[in-house]
């Protein structure tokens, strides 16, 4: 059966990946992917794609329908959906649900934003095996005989024992010319990476810098994602102290404690230490805050710390300030005192609120490390 | 030609070849039918290409088919049954139904087939449209290939946003009634005289004053002819065909399209009618004949989910079935005539039966005639809109939701022929080609009530400036007021008129 459906599917989702491209700010800012997301799969709700036509005003025109209930009572619409078969044409917004994979979301947010393949370092020590149907072999079931090849033999056996006549070609195999397509096994070394996401979750960090964070960390993780086969993530979270929690504590949290940053760099560093070697792995810490710092005594401390240890372990260290209107912004300060704008492996990057999202996944990504 | 990649096993060819039989027996007269196996995800590409295996590539029948995927995989929709309209006709059945359902199916399929064949309104359908479609997607795969997917593509959805803009009853009306057909071109120079014998009698048989009347009206008529089109023309498509400058390419999609929407409509136009034709027989062949009793559960069960009613909505297999049941009921009882109409005695009429015995040749004649809107226009009676508690909804703005508004029997049948009539959409026609003489087109909106979507009209403009390539005009009305919209470059304006 020939049906041409997968090449109008493809077609029509190279539309939607145009649209969503398109709108991509509106769709970060909105943060609406994130609630839908599935293991690999996210469902994007697009405005229904429709081809115009001439047609009456929506719901200027009313129905016709069949049930109980009085006049005045309230017609449960659904959805249209399909109008197949429905009298008439039913107004009502519709929306789309497209699904996409976490690649394919990968590709859109690198197209749009132009970000660079990342260069991975580390030894590739990661195993991967792959069995590819490449392979030649002299036995095998029938459905992988390989037409090309077995001719090829037969041919090759009537030429040599002299059978094959140029006048009339006929060509007939025998057991011993079958060729059957078969598997090659492929190791391949991989990348390992592992991201570690700190966040401040003293009390000046409110809700709306959470969903900040928990929106640009859905897009490093899905961008990193795209570039290594396998990824670790970790959570830490700090006020004076820092712990390691799952993500979903990690969103949710909320301490009123002071902030003691060095308290989370410090666990980052143990972390590193104990299970990720640098040689093995790509090592991508985001630390994000509102900026607030118990004491300038910490910050040095801080900076101790990156500079002695974590810097040189890590791809590149990534310092994300979410703004906040109790947070002074002070460590921002200190950071860009102390390593410039053009550090080679610290980023650092403003978030004033969530229409700055996208210019600071940029900030973090574009750099290709 | 094979579409489905099975032949139709034993048990089901041995099913097959029942349920034929007993739609035989009940009269019914179908094409050849043949059956495809095929899974869920064949049915949903088939369900998006309109039940056609080869479509030309658009994107539509993809969203379709990813909507239809989509729709299956989370449990809120299957389709049943497909069958399309050519001799012979191709039906398909879903793989993991159950043997009941296969036979209901079968049984629907036959009375579709039987409508397909029958009913007036389908006697102008392409009946091989199979191999139409494939030769249209040929086609429009070439002029991709020469000019460009998008290019191509582009030009398809300008030309798909008016392909409502036909007139379906066309098909129906003889050939050289139609604009531009025989009648016109023969046009006479001169009045007809009557024949005269006798010299003298010339001034009285052919009187001058008459002769100049005509003469007159004759050079009207040619004034008129000169005007494109002579009268407004409901199949704009046509007359774009006509008239617009379109490259060759152009036109010959433009005509593809207007090809598969003359196919398509009567499909519209009688999906009630047909669709209660249907579900009758496959009822009436389950519960005579083909059922057995372990199946009862499972037919009913289904024949349920395909009967069932949502608030706001109005079931085609429901009310065609039961309107059909009830003519048969009528007739049968002799419910019809004179007598019946002057009866006003409620306990006689409950009571009527005069053994008519007419209900099944009725039907058939029903179903031989009728579209939807002749269908419920001559058969809907009060009595059957009350039995069915069929109401008009409106929108209330004060609450923001659709409303019961009236059960009124007067309301419901206009609403639902409203509904029926040209499906429930404007009526557009096109009536000058080259209006305030700079080649700009004017179309008018026959304004019966309700006003068009300014936003889909603006849109639907832009489609129809790209193809006419001048400036676009639509005379309707806006609350009450005449209005004229045009279009062109980007520009939309609306001023009164």
């Amino acid at each position: 059966m020939i049906y041409n459906i997968k090449r109008d599917h493809a077609r029509f989702r190279s539309i939607v990946k145009g649209k969503i491209k398109q709108d991509l700010k509106k769709y970060v800012t909105h943060g609406e992917m994130i609630g839908r997301k599935g293991k690999d799969m996210v469902t994007i709700p697009l405005p229904q794609i429709e081809i115009p036509h001439f047609r009456f005003g929506e719901k200027e025109q009313g129905g016709v329908g069949q049930g109980d209930g009085k006049p005045g009572d309230p017609v449960g619409k659904q959805d249209q959906g399909e109008s197949e078969g429905q009298v008439g044409n039913k107004p009502g917004e519709h929306t789309l649900d497209v699904d996409f994979t976490l690649q394919e979301l990968a590709e859109i947010l690198g197209e749009q934003l132009e970000l660079p393949k990342i260069e991975p370092r580390g030894h590739k020590t990661l195993k991967s095996k792959t069995e590819r149907y490449t392979g030649i072999a002299n036995q095998g079931p029938n459905s992988l005989r390989h037409f090309k090849r077995t001719f090829r033999e037969t041919l090759r056996r009537q030429i040599a024992s002299g059978i094959y006549n140029p006048e009339n070609p006929v060509v007939i195999p025998i057991k011993k010319d079958f060729r059957y397509r078969s598997w090659k096994t492929d190791v391949r070394h991989e990348n390992n990476a592992v991201i570690i996401y700190m966040m401040d979750v003293s009390g000046s960090m409110g809700d709306e810098q959470k969903d900040i964070v928990r929106t640009e960390a859905f897009w490093i993780d899905t961008w990193l994602r795209s570039q290594y086969k396998d990824i670790e993530t970790r959570y830490l979270i700090h006020d004076a102290t820092a712990r390691e929690v799952d993500e979903d504590t990690f969103f949710k949290t909320r301490e009123s404690g002071g902030t003691l940053i060095s308290s989370a760099y410090r666990l980052c560093q143990k972390i590193i230490e104990t299970d990720y070697a640098p040689s093995d792995w790509n090592i991508y810490p985001f630390h994000f805050s509102d900026g607030d710092n118990w004491s300038g005594e910490d910050t040095r401390l801080c900076l101790e710390i990156m500079e002695k240890s974590l810097l040189p372990m890590c791809n590149v260290f990534c310092y994300g300030q979410v703004e906040s209107r109790y947070g002074s912004g002070q460590f921002y300060k200190d950071l860009k005192e102390h390593f410039g704008n053009e550090h080679e492996s610290v980023i650092l990057s403003k978030v004033e609120n969530k229409e700055g999202i996208l210019a600071s996944i940029k900030d973090f990504l574009g750099r290709g490390k | 030609m094979r579409y489905g990649d099975s032949e139709l096993p034993l048990e089901l060819a041995k099913i097959r070849d029942e349920i034929q039989g007993y739609a035989k027996e009940f009269g019914l007269d179908c094409f050849e039918t043949i059956f495809e196996m095929v899974d869920h995800d064949q049915i949903n590409s088939l369900a998006a290409l309109g039940g056609f295996p080869v479509r030309y590539p658009h994107w539509r029948f993809g969203m379709d088919y990813d909507q239809l995927s989509k729709g299956y995989t989370w449990g809120l929709q299957k389709i049943y049954e497909m069958v399309i309209n050519t001799d012979p006709s191709y039906a398909y059945l879903m793989k993991s139904n159950s043997l009941v359902d296969q036979k209901t199916v079968m049984a629907h399929v036959y009375g579709h087939v039987d409508f397909f064949k029958n009913n007036h309104w389908f006697s102008k359908t392409n009946r091989k449209m199979l191999d139409s479609m494939a030769n249209h997607a040929v086609k429009i795969r070439e002029f991709m290939d020469q000019h460009g997917q998008d290019k191509v593509e582009d030009f398809i959805d300008r030309c798909l946003a008016i392909e409502d803009l036909i007139d379906p009853y066309l098909p129906f009306v003889p050939q050289k009634k139609r604009p531009g057909g025989e009648d016109e071109a023969k046009q006479p120079q001169e009045p007809g005289r009557l024949k005269v014998f006798q010299p003298y009698m010339e001034s009285f048989i052919n009187p001058p004053e008459f002769l100049a009347e005509q003469r007159k009206r004759m050079e009207e008529d040619s004034k008129k002819a000169k005007k494109i089109p002579a009268e407004p023309q409901k199949d704009i498509l046509a007359f774009l065909l006509n008239y617009a400058p379109l490259e060759q390419w152009q036109h010959e999609v433009l005509a593809i399209v207007r090809d598969e929407a003359y196919y398509f409509a009567p499909q519209w136009q009688t999906k009630i009618l047909n669709e209660g034709w249907a579900s009758y027989w496959h009822s009436k062949i389950m519960t005579h004949r083909a059922l057995k009793d372990s199946e009862l559960i499972d037919y009913a069960d289904q024949h349920a989910g395909t009967m069932a009613t949502q608030p706001g909505r109005v079931n085609p297999y429901k009310v065609g079935i039961e309107l059909l049941r009830d003519i048969e009921d009528r007739w049968d009882k002799g419910r019809f005539g004179k007598d019946w109409d002057e009866c006003d005695d409620m306990v006689l009429k409950a009571k009527w039966d005069k053994k008519a015995g007419l209900g099944r040749q009725k039907i058939f004649e029903v179903r031989r005639v009728c579209n939807d809107v002749t269908f419920l226009d001559e058969y809907l009676t009060e009595d059957f809109v009350e039995r069915q508690k069929l109401y008009t909804y409106n929108f209330n703005r004060r609450t923001n939701q659709y409303e019961i508004a009236e059960r009124d029997f007067k309301k419901v049948k206009e609403k639902l022929l409203f509904q029926l009539t040209n499906r429930g959409q404007p009526y557009i026609y096109v009536t000058d080609g080259n209006f305030q003489n700079k080649g700009e087109l004017l179309l008018l909106h026959k304004h019966q009530g309700l006003d068009l979507d300014v936003r889909w009209s603006k849109e639907t403009m832009r489609s129809l400036w790209e193809i006419w390539q001048r400036p676009v005009n639509v005379e309707t009305e806006v609350d009450g007021q005449k209005k004229l919209f045009s279009y062109a470059n980007g520009e939309f304006v609306e001023k009164f008129v």
